[in-house]
C-alpha cells in the first residue's frame, strides 16, 4: 500500500500542517514530518475535506451505457472530490432486484475510484404499483439502505405508507422524488411567467410541495424514514422546517444547480444567483434542453431560499442528480429531450460559491450528513489521526473555465459550458489510495 | 431588417409598420391580371411542416411563389422525419440545399429557435407548439389597420383559449408594441399565469365576456380544441358557449365599429356562431387574404428585397 505525505494542507480551514496517510488510514498529523518511503504532495493553499458523498447519482449503467458507465460516472466522481456515491435505480434493467443492484455494486469494485453504493428501486419497474423486493435487496451483497422511485413520484399514498413501513425493519430510507404526476402531465418547466411566455406547459411548485406534505406527515404517522430528493422550491423549504419542528424524521437535499440556475435560462436570458458566476458568461440561447431538468430550474425567489435553508440546516445536504445524457437527447427540441444535467465535477465550486469558505459546513453538508443519511460508515470522517484516509484536496483560490469535452463523464450535458467557477480538486484519497492526484484520475 | 422572424417579441413598432406598409403595396399586386413579383426570382423557401396545417402552409406557398421564389413544401409524414430523422440533421440537410429561408411549422413550443441555430437561412416561425405565431399576429394588425384605421388606442378582446394558444401570445406582444390595449377574456382555467409580466405590461385579464363587450373595437375568437373538454378546463361545451361564445345578441352589445376575427378554423356553435361569423362585422375571410399579403411582405424584408 502507498504512503502519502501531505504537506502544508489546511485541514477544514485550519492552521497548515502535515498529513500522513499511511496504510488506509491518517497515521499522523502535525509539523515538519518526515516518512522517506512517502509520496510528498505539496498541498500548499490547499484545504482537506472529507472525501465528498453524494446520495443522488446516475450512472446509466446497465442499459445506457452511450450516456455514462459505473466506470465513467466513478471517475467524474473522484474527480469531482467524492469518495462515494449513490446510484439511482432507474436503469435499464431497474435496480429492483438483489441480481441489478449487486451487478451495479460490482462494477464499482472493479472500477475502483469511488465507493458505488446501489439504491433499490420502491416499486417494481418504476411502476408505482407493487413494491419490489426491498428486503432481498437489502441483505444482498450491495447491502442496500435508501431506496427510491427516482425520475418517478410514489404517487399512491397508500404504496409509500407501506414503503416507509417495511424499510424499517433494516433501517432502510425512502427517498421520495415528490411530484404529483397528476399536476405535471406534459410539464417542461417550471410554471411560472416564463413558461407562459414561452409557451411551454408549466410544472407547478405545488406539485412537489404537496407530496412533500402529504410524506411527512405520512413519516410521521408510521415513525419511518424519509429522505426528500433535489427539494426546488421555497414553499417546500417551508413545509420540511414546520416538519423537523415536529421532529418529524426527514432528511431533504438539494442539487447544485437549484442553487445557482433560473428558469429564465430557458428563455437565454442570463439570470443567475450569483452575479460573480453571471459575469461574462451567457447561455446559449433559447429552449436549449441543456437547462431541462426535473425538479425544473426555479426562480430567483426560490433559489434564495433554498440558500438559506442550507445554511440554517432545514435542507441537510447538497447531493448532485448527475445526469448523464446523450448528445441526441439534448440537441433536438425542448419538449423531446431528456430532463437532467451533470453535476459530479461541478458541485463543490457551486457549493463554494453558495457557502464560502465555511469548509466545516462543506463537510457536514456534502460528506459527513450524506454518509450518515445513507449508512455509509467508512465516510464522512474528517481528516484527524486514525481516521479512514477517505478525504480530497481542494484549491480554494483556482478558478477554472467549464469545457463539456474536457470532463471525465461519458457525456457533455454540463449547464455551466463556458462559466468560470470557483475552486479546484487537486487530489482525492479513497483509504488510504490517491484516485486523484495532480487534478488528473490515476486510473 | 430583423434576420429572424420567431416571436412577436422580435418586431419593434418600426419593423412592424414597415411590414404593414410593405403588406399594403403587395396587396395591390394581389388585384392585378398577373399577381407575381420577380423579387425573390432564384431564393429558395421551405415550408417544413411537422404538423397538418393546408391553410396556413397554402398562404406561405402563395405568398412565396407570387414573389417567384422556388418553393420546396417538405411535410414531416412520408419522409426522412417519419423515419426517425432529428431535426438538427433535417436542417443540416436544408441547409446543404441552400435553403433561404425555412418556413417551419412545429408541435414543440422553440422548435423554430433551435431550427435557428442550425441553419443560415432565415426561419419564419409558422406556429410552435402552444408558443407563438407571429405572422398570425401581423396578418391580425394589417386586417384591424384596414377596418379601423389605426392600431394605437384600440380595445382588443382576445376571447377563449389563451393557455394553449400561440396566435394570442403573439397578437399580445405585437399589439402592445403597437399601441394597442390588449384584454384577454376566458374562463381562469385557460388564462396562463403571470401573462402581463410574461408578454406586456398593461395587458388585462378579464373573466367576464359581457363586461368586455361595449368597450371593445376588436373581439378576437380563439379557436377551442374540443379535447378540452375532458381535462376540465370547464364543465361543458354547452356551458363554454353560454358564457364565452360570441353569439347575435352579445354581437349587439358591441360598439357600432368594432370588429369580430377569428384565426380559424373555427368551432361553429361553440365560441362563434354561424349568425356572427357570417356577418358584415367578421373579418374572418379578409384575414385569410391578407395573410398571403402579410406573407409575402414577411419574406421579401426578411431575404432582403429591399436590398436590391
Amino acid at each position: 500500500m502507498n504512503s502519502y505525505l501531505i504537506r502544508n494542507v489546511s485541514v477544514l480551514g485550519a492552521a497548515p500542517t502535515d498529513l500522513l496517510i499511511r496504510d488506509g488510514v491518517v497515521a499522523e498529523t502535525g509539523a515538519g514530518l518526515a516518512a522517506p518511503d512517502a509520496t510528498v504532495v505539496d498541498a500548499d493553499g490547499l484545504v482537506a475535506l472529507p472525501g465528498l458523498v453524494d446520495l443522488h447519482t446516475h450512472l446509466r449503467e446497465p442499459g445506457r451505457e452511450d450516456a455514462e458507465t459505473v466506470e465513467t460516472g466513478s471517475r467524474a466522481a473522484a474527480l469531482g472530490g467524492y469518495t462515494a456515491v449513490c446510484a439511482m435505480a432507474n436503469t435499464s434493467p431497474v435496480a429492483d432486484t438483489a441480481g441489478v443492484v449487486e451487478q451495479v455494486w460490482r462494477l464499482g469494485r472493479e472500477a475502483g475510484l469511488v465507493d458505488v453504493q446501489p439504491i433499490g428501486a420502491v416499486t417494481v419497474g418504476l411502476a408505482g404499483e407493487r413494491l419490489a423486493e426491498l428486503g432481498a435487496m437489502a441483505e444482498s451483497a450491495a447491502r442496500v439502505r435508501i431506496f427510491s422511485d427516482d425520475g418517478h413520484c410514489v404517487a399512491d399514498p397508500r404504496l409509500m405508507r407501506r414503503a416507509l413501513e417495511y424499510v424499517k425493519a433494516f433501517d432502510g430510507i425512502i427517498a421520495q422524488h415528490a411530484e404529483e404526476p397528476r399536476l405535471t402531465e406534459g410539464a417542461q418547466m417550471h410554471e411560472g411567467e416564463v413558461s407562459t411566455r414561452l409557451g411551454l406547459t408549466g410544472w407547478p411548485a405545488v406539485a412537489e410541495e404537496a407530496i412533500i406534505a402529504r410524506d411527512v406527515l405520512l413519516a410521521e404517522h408510521v415513525g419511518s424514514r424519509l429522505h426528500v430528493c433535489h427539494v426546488s422550491t421555497a414553499g417546500s423549504v417551508e413545509v420540511l422546517r414546520h416538519a423537523k419542528a415536529r421532529g418529524v424524521r426527514v432528511t431533504a437535499e438539494v442539487t447544485p444547480h437549484h442553487l445557482l440556475l433560473t428558469d429564465a435560462l430557458v428563455s437565454g436570458r442570463s439570470e443567475l444567483a450569483s452575479p460573480a458566476l453571471a459575469n461574462n458568461w451567457s447561455p446559449g440561447g433559447a429552449y436549449d434542453p441543456v437547462f431541462k431538468v426535473n425538479p425544473p430550474l426555479r426562480t430567483a425567489t426560490d433559489i434564495a431560499a433554498l440558500r438559506t435553508a442550507l445554511v440554517d440546516g432545514v435542507i441537510d445536504i447538497i447531493a448532485t442528480d448527475h445526469a448523464p445524457h446523450a448528445v441526441e437527447d439534448k440537441e433536438c427540441e425542448w419538449a423531446y429531450a431528456r430532463p437532467g444535467m451533470l453535476g459530479l465535477e461541478t458541485a463543490l465550486s457551486i457549493a463554494l460559491d453558495v457557502l464560502g469558505p465555511r469548509w466545516d459546513l462543506i463537510a457536514e453538508r456534502m460528506s459527513r450528513t450524506p454518509a450518515r443519511i445513507a449508512g455509509l460508515t467508512e465516510h464522512g470522517h474528517d481528516p484527524v489521526p486514525g481516521a479512514p484516509a477517505t478525504l480530497t484536496l481542494v484549491d480554494p483560490a483556482a478558478r477554472r473555465e467549464i469545457e463539456p469535452a474536457e470532463l471525465a463523464s461519458r457525456s457533455r450535458n454540463t449547464p455551466y459550458a463556458r462559466m468560470t467557477l470557483p475552486g479546484r480538486i487537486v487530489a482525492t484519497f479513497l483509504r488510504g489510495e490517491a484516485t486523484v492526484l495532480d487534478g488528473k484520475a490515476l486510473r | 431588417m430583423i434576420r429572424h422572424l420567431l416571436s412577436g417579441a422580435d418586431l419593434d413598432a418600426e419593423t412592424a409598420t414597415q411590414i404593414l406598409d410593405t403588406a399594403a403595396e403587395m396587396a395591390a399586386v394581389a388585384g392585378r391580371e398577373v399577381k407575381k413579383l420577380p423579387a425573390l426570382r432564384g431564393r429558395t423557401v421551405v415550408n417544413l411542416f411537422y404538423e397538418d396545417s393546408t391553410r396556413t402552409r397554402i398562404s406561405f406557398e402563395a405568398a412565396a411563389k407570387r414573389l417567384s421564389a422556388d418553393v420546396i413544401n417538405f411535410s414531416a409524414k412520408g419522409s426522412s422525419v417519419a423515419k426517425g430523422e432529428s431535426l438538427k440533421d433535417t436542417a443540416l440537410t436544408l441547409q446543404a440545399m441552400g435553403a433561404d429561408a425555412v418556413v417551419v411549422r412545429h408541435p414543440a413550443s422553440g422548435a423554430p429557435h433551435r431550427l435557428a441555430d442550425w441553419v443560415d437561412g432565415s426561419v419564419v416561425n409558422a406556429g410552435d407548439g402552444t408558443h407563438e405565431h407571429p405572422t398570425q399576429a401581423l396578418l391580425d394588425a394589417y386586417t384591424m389597420r384596414s377596418r379601423l384605421g389605426r392600431l394605437a388606442g384600440l380595445s382588443v378582446a382576445v376571447v377563449g383559449d389563451v393557455l394553449h394558444s400561440r396566435v394570442a401570445r403573439s397578437n399580445v406582444l405585437l399589439l402592445s408594441t403597437l399601441g394597442a390595449k390588449v384584454t384577454l377574456v376566458g374562463p381562469p382555467t385557460l388564462i396562463p399565469v403571470d401573462i402581463a409580466a410574461a408578454l406586456a405590461p398593461g395587458t388585462d385579464v378579464c373573466y367576464d365576456l359581457d363586461a368586455m363587450l361595449p368597450s371593445s373595437d376588436v373581439v378576437m375568437m380563439l379557436r377551442v380544441q374540443r379535447e378540452r373538454m375532458n381535462d376540465s378546463y370547464f364543465p361543458s361545451a354547452r356551458e363554454y358557449a353560454r358564457r364565452y361564445g360570441l353569439d347575435g345578441p352579445r354581437m349587439g352589445r358591441l360598439p357600432e365599429h368594432a370588429i369580430v376575427m377569428h384565426p380559424g378554423p373555427m368551432n361553429r356553435g361553440m365560441e362563434i356562431t354561424p349568425e356572427v361569423a357570417d356577418s358584415p362585422r367578421s373579418t374572418i375571410v379578409e384575414q385569410v387574404a391578407n395573410g398571403v399579403s402579410v406573407r409575402m411582405a414577411v419574406l421579401y424584408l426578411l431575404l432582403g428585397g429591399n436590398n436590391r
